[in-house]
């Protein structure tokens, strides 16, 4: 029973570029711009983790027959 | 053996932690929550395999169903608290993180107020009634 770890690189993938882009975007001069970049990078890496988050809440409810609930 | 695959995600995760740390404190945080939600999806996985073991022993046995159905909540619901709280506490909120806790063990004695009631009227039936016989 193999998990991919794929994922952790996967978002620390996203958050360098992300970081990196920051940084440019900063040294350019456009703030505000580098903050929405950052904060789009957040979102996409947080509807991965949601994703999972559910996954895992489906799977515990269905273990431990907490249908009730 | 998955117990090295776990191993090994953990240390890869403290290394992407490390690195993002710096960078991106947010990111780090998400890496932090994906290895708690990948190591423990693996472990109920397996948990799941103990659990109809104890169920074919509690029909052997010819137990409730019912109890064996609310201690597997309570298993469950102190899984999701511990992952909640934990998290919590990562990020930083331990105040939070003990609220956190506070409402799983207040849901786990929800869940046991029907076996201490019934306990409660066992104890009861065995004490003798205010019939003052010996009085």
């Amino acid at each position: 029973m193999l998990i991919d770890a794929t994922i952790l690189f996967q978002i620390a993938g996203i958050g360098i570029i992300t970081a990196l882009i920051h940084t440019v975007l900063k040294q350019v001069g456009k703030e505000d711009i580098a903050q929405f970049v950052s904060l789009v990078g957040f979102i996409i890496v947080l509807v991965i983790v949601i994703h999972h988050l559910s996954d895992l809440f489906q799977q515990i409810k269905s273990v431990f027959l907490l249908q009730g609930l | 053996m998955d117990i090295i695959q776990i191993v090994l995600i953990g240390i890869i995760a403290s290394l992407l932690y490390i690195i993002l740390k710096d960078v991106q404190p947010t990111f780090a945080f998400v890496i932090i929550l994906i290895t708690s939600v990948l190591i423990l999806m693996l472990v109920v996985k397996q948990i799941g395999i103990i659990i109809q073991l104890l169920t074919s022993l509690a029909d052997k046995a010819t137990i409730n169903s019912f109890y064996l159905e609310t201690i597997l909540k309570i298993i469950g619901i102190a899984y999701i608290t511990e992952l909640g709280a934990n998290v919590t506490k990562d990020a930083g909120l331990a105040s939070v993180a003990s609220k956190v806790e506070l409402a799983g063990k207040i849901f786990i004695l929800l869940l046991a107020i029907p076996i201490i009631s019934a306990v409660v009227e066992v104890i009861i039936n065995f004490i003798p009634t205010s019939g003052n016989h010996f009085l």
